[in-house]
């Protein structure tokens, strides 16, 4: 046995992400030598500010409404195997969400984990809205009114004080995605605060398994031109690292997908900017020099990343009140559908139109180019549309009342009776909206801090 | 007056492959070539100004290009194709995700003698 590998499995890519992923996961990591680990990334900008309302409601709640489906199918496993636990679940409550995952413990009548809760993260626990407002943004709209949530992203020191504390499972709320990856790494391996190449490439690394199947080959598969075998199955991805910062993605054993050269290439520029330059709380990752090998059949080595010294600012996400947006479709069928659904989009343009109100609104018909259009100009490149097929035109807006976004799903429902030939298939969605703003704020401001509960606390 | 056809006109989707992502009303697409041998042919054809061109009805201000010759493949980062981005776009597609595909849509002039080399890394996943 080695302490010159680590293993690191994820369960989730995100909030919504397949709930038996883990399972096979943990399996794998089971037979391993090493230290091991699985983390679950839960945590999208607009996930936390639902999850502050929900604690406002209810003090008890505001962890993520996934934990108890990522957790506890795994819980007893990983207790039993040394597979400890990192994830964000936490959300806008980690301590409630600890608290809940002790009682699964007992529920299922397994060990008592040991868990760290990390917290620290909430801006407005230390700098009122006035100073935060007083920051200037740079990512998304400008502050608005009615702020919900202001998380910042701490990065993966106090993961690591965590495990360095003995947590079978650390439960935080915001942090960078990669510090999930990074945090257990910078236990094991003891790196520094300035060993910026290895902080480097366990970043990388934590970028590769921070979306969960996306490096194994889903979110890739295109039919005739990528294929990829058991998509329905698809494993999610371990890697291993090492002291030295080499890196190895494969995937859990006895599932589908595929890792290859193509299906980590695809993740590793997965929203990044500048190649030289991917800020984090913890390092600036470049992956300009970076290569891909095909070590075996489904891992493949990742080299090559390096790193310069961490910003002096800290990214922080400002969640407020966005208004409505309202949503309605439906749909036009079989011969001259084209011509009926264009009927359908000018009637609900020209109602909208003598409302007169100064609502943004937009009228699409899918199964021609929506996504691709642009708000007040098409593609240019859509081909010509047949005028006989399958069609659904959609009409959406964009308010600040919730009547203006009911009012225009209830236009879209008028059709029924009121618009063109042979209308079906009504639905309406009505959203309130969150919006983000994005400021750094001087990392020296915030003091993130790591509690215990259950065993040994 | 001869004409010589000596290259055929392919989309970008039969040499290389890409993914999208968000931030703000900013989008990155990535473009991957198949094989190495079409980082050369990437590099001559699509280019910033293209790209600004393709996602002009979007209201894109500004294309960078990053090249990653080791990989081999081109970051494009897009500023103003998200309409908005994720807080207030209409559009359908909050995060832009299908636009990598509206990008390997874009036509690129293949030589004749270099279409089966270069097609010739699809499908091996």
């Amino acid at each position: 046995m080695t302490k010159n590998l680590v293993h690191i499995g994820c369960g989730a890519g995100f909030a919504g992400d397949r709930k038996d992923a883990g399972g096979p996961v943990v399996d794998t990591l089971a037979t391993r030598d090493g230290p091991k680990y699985l983390i679950f990334e839960t945590l999208a900008e607009r996930t936390l500010a639902l999850a502050q309302k929900q604690k406002q409601r209810d003090p008890e709640r505001g962890y993520s409404p996934f934990l108890e489906a990522y957790v506890r199918p795994v819980l007893e496993r990983c207790l039993a195997n040394n597979i400890r636990i990192v994830s964000n679940f936490g959300a806008a409550n980690p301590a409630g969400g600890a608290r809940r995952i002790l009682e699964i413990a007992k529920e299922i009548g397994c060990r008592h984990p040991r868990i760290a809760v990390v917290s620290g993260d909430d801006l407005l626990s230390v700098m009122d809205e006035k100073e935060i407002r007083s920051h200037k943004t740079i990512e998304g709209l400008p502050i608005g009114d009615g702020i919900v949530a202001a998380n910042t992203y701490i990065g993966a020191r106090p993961i690591a004080e965590a495990l360095a504390g003995g947590a079978d499972i650390v439960v935080v709320g915001r942090t960078t995605d990669p510090a999930l990856v990074l945090g257990p790494l910078i236990h094991e391996f003891g790196w520094t605060e300035e060993d910026w190449d290895a902080l480097a490439a366990g970043t990388l690394a934590g970028h590769l398994l921070e979306c969960g199947a996306q490096v194994t080959g889903a979110y890739f598969a295109d039919p005739g031109f990528k294929d990829v075998p058991d998509l329905a199955h698809v494993g999610f991805p371990i890697a291993t690292i090492s002291r030295e910062g080499a890196i190895r993605v494969g995937k859990a054993d006895n599932t589908g997908g595929c890792v290859t050269p193509a299906t980590v290439k695809e993740q590793i520029l997965y929203e990044m900017h500048d190649p030289s330059a991917y800020l984090t709380a913890d390092v600036v990752l470049d992956i300009s020099g970076v290569s891909v090998e095909q070590a075996s059949e489904n891992v493949v080595a990742v080299s090559g990343a390096r790193g310069k010294a961490r910003p002096d600012t800290l990214k922080t996400t400002i969640s407020f009140d966005g208004g409505w947006l309202g949503e309605a479709e439906i749909s036009y069928a079989g011969p001259n559908a084209l011509a009926r659904a264009e009927l359908a989009r000018e009637v609900l343009s020209e109602r909208a139109r003598e409302r007169g109100s100064n609502a943004e609104y937009r009228f699409d018909i899918i199964g021609t180019s929506s996504t691709f259009d642009g708000g007040s100009a098409p593609y240019p490149g859509a081909g010509t549309a047949a005028a006989d097929g399958d069609y659904r035109v959609r009409a959406a807006v964009s308010c600040h009342s919730r009547e203006v976004a009911e009012d225009l799903a209830d236009e879209v429902l008028s059709l029924y009776c009121s618009g063109p030939a042979g209308g079906g298939g009504f639905r309406r969605n009505i959203t309130a909206q969150i919006h983000t703003a994005s400021i750094l704020v001087d990392r020296n401001r915030l003091s993130p801090s790591v509690q215990f509960i259950g065993a040994g606390a | 007056m001869t004409v010589v056809l000596d290259t055929l006109r392919l989309r970008l989707h039969d040499i290389a492959h890409g993914r999208s992502g968000d931030k703000g009303n900013r989008s990155n697409i990535s473009v991957i070539p198949y094989t190495e041998a079409a980082y050369s042919l990437l590099l001559d054809q699509v280019t910033e100004e293209r790209v600004l061109a393709l996602f002009a009805h979007k209201g894109a201000s500004a294309v960078t290009r990053y090249e990653l010759p080791n990989l081999p493949a081109l970051n494009f980062v897009i500023d103003d194709a998200l309409e908005g981005g994720v807080n207030s776009t209409l559009n359908l597609d909050l995060h832009g995700k299908t636009l990598s595909f509206m990008l390997l849509d874009l036509p690129v002039e293949v030589p004749l003698d270099r279409v089966q080399e270069l097609t010739r890394g699809r499908r091996q996943g």
